[in-house]
């Protein structure tokens, strides 16, 4: 078992951090304890890379096309707001 | 899509193709925006209706000072907020934690080892998959969450970029992208069988 010393973070408060951390914005001691909880931690590491893997899942989600409806209606809206 | 200054410039020129080749790569996720802020569909159709015809009407004042995507959004916004008034301006309390405590043990460490999901080597992870699951994953997260989930993720906007769009703090966007983002992965994590 690895000994806590006093500052050091548990999962459960590791996973609270990850959006910080991504964004930057955690203190620079929170940053260096979250680093050091990863280090020892391979499912905080795995829980990680998850965030990061559901992040790109997310920015490849596929857009519906345009119906054609909605792309003759919006032509035609174009062609009013131009001549108005 | 084709590089911004490329596309305003044909804009500006009343290119028709180039509107709706905009339109097109931007209807749905300007829709889905405006959903989450609007009380309903139809209200939300107008609020991106009224975008576009900004957009038409403004392009000449735009003056590319941030991308293109970010001034259609804070259109989009600023319209919406104008119509909607049903935001709530504090951050909802709901499911505050990142993770369901249950997964850990009393120690706060976790219970169950954690599975590795690029250690597949299947196609698990690929994203015409899981698109659909997401779409309906990001339908059950709550307005806020959405809003800003879709910004940052789906459309890739910077957390400024989002602030502005919103007209929310970076303290209250992290809190409701951090939710969100939980939530989308223990929805991934459960419909890959685990969890």
């Amino acid at each position: 078992m690895l000994s806590l010393r006093r500052r050091d973070i548990v999962c459960q408060q590791a996973v609270e951090l990850v959006t910080d951390y991504l964004d930057g914005a955690l203190s620079r001691r929170d940053r260096r304890r979250f680093e050091n909880h990863l280090r020892a931690c391979p499912n905080c590491s795995a829980y990680l890379e998850q965030i990061k893997i559901t992040i790109e899942l997310t920015g490849s989600i596929q857009p519906e096309d345009l119906t054609p409806q909605a792309r003759t209606d919006i032509v035609e809206l174009y062609r009013r707001w131009r001549s108005e | 899509m084709e590089a911004d200054a490329e596309l305003l410039g044909r804009l500006r020129a009343g290119d028709e193709e180039a509107f709706v080749m905009l339109v097109a790569r931007y209807q749905q996720p300007m829709l889905r925006l405006a959903r989450s802020m609007v009380p309903s569909q139809a209200v939300a159709e107008e609020v991106v209706q009224d975008t576009w015809m900004g957009v038409v009407r403004g392009i000449e004042r735009f003056e590319g000072r941030s991308s293109l995507k970010t001034w259609l959004f804070r259109i989009l916004g600023n319209r919406a907020r104008s119509v909607g008034a049903r935001e709530p301006r504090h951050v909802p309390m709901e499911s505050l934690h990142a993770v369901d405590p249950a997964r850990f043990d009393r120690n706060g460490q976790w219970a169950d080892p954690l599975e590795r999901w690029v250690d597949e080597s299947d196609d698990r992870l690929d994203a015409t998959i899981w698109s659909p699951i997401l779409k309906a994953a990001l339908d059950s997260l709550s307005p806020q969450q959405r809003q800003v989930v879709m910004l940052r993720d789906m459309e890739g906007l910077s957390s400024a970029e989002v602030g502005a769009v919103l007209d929310i703090s970076q303290g209250n966007q992290r809190i409701l992208l951090h939710r969100g983002r939980s939530r989308l992965r223990a929805i991934l994590e459960s419909t890959m069988g685990k969890g």
